[in-house]
């Protein structure tokens, strides 16, 4: 059984033939091809593959691909332009707030939320705020320094 | 995943009539307990009807001291909506601690409410408001509505369309989280009206309850120290590795007293 889904990616709009059961996540990394989003735990835990749907941040495991139908989604690789990081992509690199690098893409993915819907977060904030995301390197240090450097740049007013 | 349809409905009327039409289907909301589920195959149904393209089912309206939400309104548009807080700011504080971030931007309030989980925040919140669920079909109260474990009073096709809340005097819900799951070990709602003061316990019981000697304790005299004496007995309290009987007995007294404290 298949069915069509169509949405649009990263300002691109996608249109695929898939299984009613495909999860969104997969149907970005193996239908669309994009792998920047990640798969950590597949059980909603660990936020790897946290993407925006509509412009707020999911976790694109827990969802069925059909359920993005006709949304605006953005992945870890809609983030940029023309070359330029996103100012949390380049937070996250200056104050090395990744070890590994796996759960990265989704911590980035949902940090850009977090700071859209809290333009001044203190550390407590982005601390409770990112009980979604898990790394298991254990990095949060870096990783909550980098989220408030980069709200300072999102939110000129602050 | 096992395979299985998908059908999207454009109304309620359409939703309501693909259900009757497959006996094993289910309704899909945000699907941040469905989808876990069917993963783990402890439900397998056949179909999915999908609500999550019907207008009619979102919205949060207020006229006077009522407060209607839809059934697809997402966790964060009720924890977020200034309505909301001015009107039961327990309720909206209810909505900003269910789960994380990113499933509170999915999940539903109907949907968490036609799954009754155990230890779910939402029916916490209507039973103590006792809310009205309102369905395609009629108005259910909230203590006529949670039945047991995953049980509600809706029928099999049965949609719930929205959910109506009268505004309290003062609202409050405490909550303690498992450190990893973030469902609640305990957690109790507190709502003052006039001349009644409701109770509600989610993650110690079978399924949402109130507490009829914490209530009666409240109403005479709303403050913490009202539940100093109170002994709240472990009999029949889940209990499991994280927390047995005794130590969620001894939390709802220490979550009905913190909820009293911040209730406003």
């Amino acid at each position: 059984m298949s069915i069509q889904v169509s949405m649009i990616i990263n300002g691109k709009s996608v249109q695929h033939e898939v299984e009613e059961r495909t999860l969104l996540v997969n149907f970005i990394r193996d239908t669309c091809r994009l792998t920047g989003t990640h798969v950590g735990c597949d059980t909603a835990q660990c936020g790897a593959c946290t993407v925006h749907l509509n412009g707020r941040a999911i976790k694109s495991c827990s969802i069925l691909a059909m359920q993005a139908e006709g949304a605006t989604v953005t992945t870890i690789e809609g983030v940029s332009t023309d070359d330029q990081l996103h100012p949390m992509q380049e937070a996250f690199k200056t104050h090395h707030a990744l070890q590994c690098g796996y759960c990265t893409p989704g911590m980035i993915m949902s940090a850009i939320d977090l700071v859209n819907n809290c333009p001044n977060p203190s550390k407590e904030d982005i601390r409770e705020q990112l009980d979604g995301n898990l790394c298991r390197c254990t990095g949060y240090h870096n990783i909550v320094i980098a989220i408030q450097e980069a709200a300072k740049v999102m939110s000129p007013n602050n | 995943m096992y395979p299985f349809a998908f059908q999207h409905t454009k109304n309620i009327k359409e939703s309501v009539s693909a259900k009757n039409e497959h006996a094993d289907a289910k309704y899909i909301a945000g699907g941040q307990s469905l989808i876990g589920v069917m993963k783990l195959r402890l439900d397998q149904p056949s179909q999915l009807i999908n609500l999550g393209l019907i207008p009619e089912l979102t919205g949060i309206r207020v006229e006077g001291n009522t407060l209607t939400i839809g059934a697809m309104t997402r966790h964060a548009e009720v924890a977020a909506s200034a309505d909301v807080r001015k009107c039961i700011p327990g309720l909206s504080q209810l909505a900003g601690l269910i789960a994380d971030r990113m499933v509170r931007n999915m999940g539903t309030i109907g949907g968490s409410v036609a799954n009754n989980d155990p230890s779910a925040d939402y029916p916490a919140g209507l039973l103590g408001l006792n809310a009205t669920i309102i369905t395609n079909l009629r108005e259910i109260k909230a203590d006529d509505f949670f039945l047991g474990m995953f049980e509600t009073a809706l029928e099999a096709s049965e949609l719930i369309q929205s959910i109506r809340f009268t505004a309290p005097i003062k609202s409050a819900y405490a909550k303690f989280k498992h450190p990893a799951s973030r469902y609640a070990v305990v957690g109790v709602f507190v709502a003052q009206f006039a001349g009644e003061v409701r109770v509600a316990v989610t993650g110690a019981g079978s399924s949402v309850f109130r507490l009829s000697e914490v209530e009666k304790a409240l109403s005479s005299n709303f403050s913490a120290d009202a539940l100093e004496a109170i002994h709240i007995s472990a009999d029949g309290l889940n209990s499991d590795f994280f927390a047995d009987s005794e130590y969620r007995a001894h939390l709802i007294k220490l979550m009905a007293m913190q909820a009293v404290n911040q209730a406003k």
